[in-house]
């Protein structure tokens, strides 16, 4: 790489040098009185004078080099191999609600399967008037809906209930992702098929070999349950179920089945490997909870972070983070840089949408001292986000699934952070 | 309301065909099971054959893959070992599953009185049947799996909701804050890996190799 209009250093790098130096501190108050003019700005750059790419270079772009970091990642150990697995969104490095396709996480039981819109087919069958077939087009002739949604893995800060243990904010709570999907309710096409009086659940399954099967009580699914095909404006990603799959508003990620190809209609819950050996939640009694489908209010704060520490030394500081609710929307998230002790509210970007994600900020004036670092969601029903403790005392620690706690980032002097738990 | 709704007259009806080939679930009642049988004789073959290379000849588990057998009693432990015999509740999710998207890579491939064998075995293997045991469509409800009662209906709702919508409270909350875990002591997170970083590496296993011979 010899491009001269490259910076010097990483990221990484430029946080090593400068906290070996105790250099964060300088390198603000250098911004403040240069001493030497900045060359930046008084030698002309070579952008400043020849010419970028045209616009035939990239029909379809992505990200800048420079934002290499702000990828996919996973953690090898979690998983037996690489088909049946799960990576991270890289929310520590994302702002705003919306999460870009290419870097939303991706959970898969038999892989990412590749099944073109020809050769999609979704069945309606079981306790119905007339069992269907349709095609993708026969899908985008049905009146259509837009709406934003979060999805969250039900195992999202599974690995956290025994204690700290991955260090960053895409690993500890990145099992998300949050998109404006459009698509058919499928109340319009169960309507379409008409729904026997016996019928209480939906069984749904996708085309791949997993099938990832589950059931669906009715009612939810004449709710707010879509049919999408198109999420962030532009069709789903394979690994997100293109040509089709199905939006469970609030509810575990597991639920929102991918290259969906066949919603059955029936008087039982079907009862499946997805919502009996996995999906189930064991207490510390050895009982389990099935059918735990919302996903309860929950935050994070996603800068400053392990993997976003502060670099800036003293003075402003931007606190933020993302909070969302399977029960509704998010009225209020509170911050607190003490452990605990003390809480200031924070202020949302924007009103609290129902079952999205809300982003939230609070601007302080660090005064170089280590924090703890803490947010807490409340929803619109008044549910206010617990801590781990507060969990555990109810469920013990073999839940594995549902870990909505109040999260801990340590901030030492430095500016660097650190995945804690606290008293 | 939905007696009134609108139909679009969009689709197509299903054959009886189309049906058939994808509507295999089965439910805890038996609803789905085809007719068949299998034998834990035969299964142990076909295990054999098919899975033993993931799931061990025992359906103990090779390395980080399912154990399908073992772990009685252990819900209630530090570490509770969840298979088959010690945690599922049906036996209709067995043959379901197994039926439909095993083996893993080969989803899909086994005739119904395989999968039954198969299901006969992994019970033997948990010690839930004899040796003699033949798994059929007719004495299938008649198996009784362990933890059968082990399950309830999601209680968030009496146990969790009232005690976490109280008014939270926002100043001068608790006297003293210590930090009791930290995730840098496990050290397990993968590492951000640069191009020097690499390159480091690269050369301390070249380095390493070279002290090695």
């Amino acid at each position: 790489m010899t491009d001269q209009s490259r910076p010097a250093t990483t990221r990484r790098g430029f946080l090593k040098a400068g906290l070996a130096t105790g250099g964060a501190i300088a390198a603000g108050s250098a911004a403040r009185a240069a001493q030497e003019p900045d060359p930046l700005i008084t030698e002309v750059q070579p952008w400043a004078q020849g010419l970028g790419e045209g616009v035939d270079a990239v029909p379809y772009g992505l990200p800048i080099e420079y934002e290499a970091d702000v990828v996919r990642r996973n953690v090898p150990w979690l998983t037996a191999d690489v088909i049946s697995s799960i990576n991270f969104t890289p929310i520590h490095a994302l702002d705003g609600t919306i999460t870009p396709q290419g870097c939303a996480f991706e959970r898969h039981h038999s892989g990412a399967i590749e099944l073109r819109k020809e050769d999609y087919r979704l069945m309606i069958n079981g306790l119905v008037d007339q069992p269907l077939i349709f095609t993708y087009e026969d899908l985008e002739r049905f009146p259509r809906v837009n709406h934003t949604y979060f999805l969250e893995c039900a195992a999202n800060t599974g690995m956290e209930w025994a204690g700290a243990q991955l260090n960053g904010a895409q690993f500890t709570h990145g099992m998300i992702h949050n998109m404006e999907y459009s698509g058919v309710p499928l109340r319009t096409l169960l309507e379409e098929a008409g729904v026997k009086t016996e019928g209480k659940w939906v069984y749904v399954e996708g085309a791949d070999a997993s099938s990832n099967g589950r059931s669906i009580p009715l009612d939810k699914a004449m709710d707010d349950v879509l049919v999408a095909f198109k999420a962030n404006g532009e069709a789903l990603r394979k690994e997100h179920g293109y040509p089709v799959r199905l939006v469970v508003p609030g509810w575990e990620g597991n639920m929102w089945i991918k290259w969906l190809r066949r919603i059955e209609v029936t008087d039982q819950a079907i009862e499946s490997r997805e919502e009996t050996s996995k999906y189930t939640d064991t207490l510390a009694d050895g009982t389990s909870r099935k059918w735990t489908w919302v996903m309860d209010a929950k935050s994070v704060i996603t800068s400053p972070s392990p993997q976003s520490p502060i670099k800036h030394g003293p003075g402003p500081l931007v606190i933020t983070g993302l909070a969302w609710s399977g029960r509704g929307a998010i009225d209020r998230v509170d911050v607190t840089i003490d452990g605990g002790k003390n809480w200031q509210t924070a202020r949302l970007a924007q009103p609290g949408q129902d079952k999205a994600i809300s982003r939230f900020y609070l601007e302080i004036d660090w005064d170089g001292s280590e924090m703890l670092l803490q947010s807490r969601a409340i929803d619109s029903t008044g549910y206010v986000q617990p801590t781990k403790a507060q969990l555990r005392d109810v469920r013990g620690l073999n839940s594995i699934y549902h870990n909505n706690c109040i999260q801990t980032w340590w901030v030492k002097a430095g500016g660097e952070a650190e995945n804690v738990e606290i008293s | 309301a939905p007696a009134f709704a609108e139909k679009f007259g969009l689709g197509r009806p299903a054959l009886p065909e189309e049906v058939a080939a994808w509507n295999v679930d089965v439910a805890p009642d038996g609803t789905g099971l085809p007719a068949g049988s299998g034998s834990v004789e035969d299964g142990e073959w076909l295990f054999s054959e098919n899975c033993a290379v993931c799931h061990g000849e025992f359906a103990e588990g090779v390395d980080n893959w399912p154990k399908l057998a073992g772990g009685d009693d252990t819900l209630d432990h530090d570490d509770p070992l969840k298979t088959v015999g010690s945690y599922w509740p049906y036996l209709s999710t067995v043959w379901d599953y197994v039926h439909r998207s095993m083996p893993f890579g080969g989803a899909q491939t086994l005739e119904p009185d395989e999968v039954y064998a198969i299901v006969a075995y992994i019970l033997y293997s948990n010690y839930i049947v004899e040796d003699d045991f033949v798994l059929s469509n007719e004495n299938f409800l008649d198996v009784v799996m362990p933890n059968a009662d082990g399950f309830i209906i999601d209680d968030r709702a009496e146990t969790e909701y009232p005690q976490f919508s109280q008014q939270p409270c926002m100043t001068d909350c608790k006297e003293s804050v210590q930090i009791t875990m930290r995730a840098a002591v496990l050290d397990v997170t993968p590492e951000e890996v640069t191009e020097n970083e690499a390159e480091a590496a690269a050369e301390l296993k070249a380095a390493a190799d070279a002290q090695d011979t």
